[in-house]
């Protein structure tokens, strides 16, 4: 469980509190799928994310960027036992979406950039290191599918047998939309 | 992910923007790097004092954002026109590469913070990639 300060509990309601999620939520979400462009490939029935222009007058992406901050918010409102909040979540992402591990890190950064934006020089250290300490506990979204597997530290063959068990788990439709997989 | 003659153009012209505030800038980024990922600080465990006025982590910000300013000016070339700050980060200072990605992402708070209306995200993917690409060049000399 993780232990919070208070001052990292006032924080992070603070900002949360003080956000409008219908306009943070679509730039943090428009912000990962430009400068980090293979995040798109969650979004392939998401329309047009052609270029920057398209990505940032998506309805579908703006509305679910608004959606991960009311996710956000559920965790902001359950800080004490994150993990139980999100469980349900945590198997959609891993075991339906196939979601990349790093790439929460990167939806944190865009964020937290975000926000940096918005608050200026409110924005002080100690509230970046509050935000960073909660968004990093996010990443329970992925300790749901594999406990405290840590790829990087495993040896080749073994990061081959979960790269395709992974594999298999993919259904066909993303199969076919990422190569990178096919190596496998 | 190289950089494109458009991300360069981008780059120099952003950094035109902010190089005015670079020293402060560079103190900043580094303060929040100590305080945000505290594993850093064992790099700079000689320090007797790493709070936000200490006079080395503003004047080591500075030398910072200096070698940013060089990595711009040599962006058509950022191997060779880092080949010394490789050098010294690969044999004197040994600092892991992963950490550039915490200082990069540092940098880029900073900018947004301070510039929040020119650093939109294509200027920021420009910006991450150029990073990277610096991030590359530093280690060019580790192995």
């Amino acid at each position: 469980m993780v232990e919070w300060t208070d001052f990292e509990r006032t924080t992070i309601s603070s900002i949360f509190a003080s956000l409008d999620y219908n306009d943070v939520g679509p730039k943090a979400l428009c912000r990962c799928l430009i400068v980090y462009p293979w995040t798109q490939r969650y979004f392939g029935a998401y329309g047009n994310l052609y270029n920057p222009a398209a990505i940032k007058s998506n309805p579908l992406i703006a509305a679910h960027g608004v959606k991960v901050m009311h996710g956000l918010d559920r965790a902001v409102k359950n800080m004490d036992d994150i993990k139980a909040t999100y469980a349900e979540l945590s198997v959609l992402h891993s075991e339906k979406l196939h979601v990349d591990r790093d790439n929460f890190r990167l939806l944190a950064d865009c964020l937290t950039i975000v926000i940096a934006a918005k608050m200026g020089s409110a924005f002080t250290c100690d509230v970046q290191a509050a935000l960073q300490k909660f968004v990093a506990v996010v990443k329970c979204l992925w300790e749901e599918f594999n406990g405290t597997l840590l790829p990087e530290v495993l040896s080749v063959s073994t990061v081959a047998l979960y790269y395709s068990h992974v594999n298999k788990c993919m259904n066909k439709k993303l199969k076919k939309k990422c190569a990178y997989f096919r190596f496998y | 992910m190289s950089l494109s003659a458009k991300d360069k153009a981008t780059v120099k012209d952003f950094w035109a923007k902010v190089s005015g505030k670079a020293d402060t800038l560079g103190a900043d980024a580094l303060f929040r790097m100590l305080t945000v990922y505290p594993q850093t600080k064992t790099y700079f465990a000689h320090w007797k004092d790493l709070s936000a006025t200490s006079p080395q982590v503003k004047k080591h910000g500075k030398t910072v954002m200096g070698g940013v300013s060089d990595a711009v000016a040599t962006i058509d070339d950022l191997t060779g026109g880092l080949v010394s700050l490789s050098e010294l980060h690969a044999f004197t200072l040994r600092v892991d590469p992963s950490n550039f990605k915490l200082l990069s992402h540092c940098i880029m708070v900073v900018f947004a913070g301070n510039f929040p209306g020119e650093f939109t995200p294509e200027v920021h993917l420009c910006m991450d990639k150029f990073m990277q690409a610096l991030a590359r060049a530093l280690s060019e000399k580790y192995r």
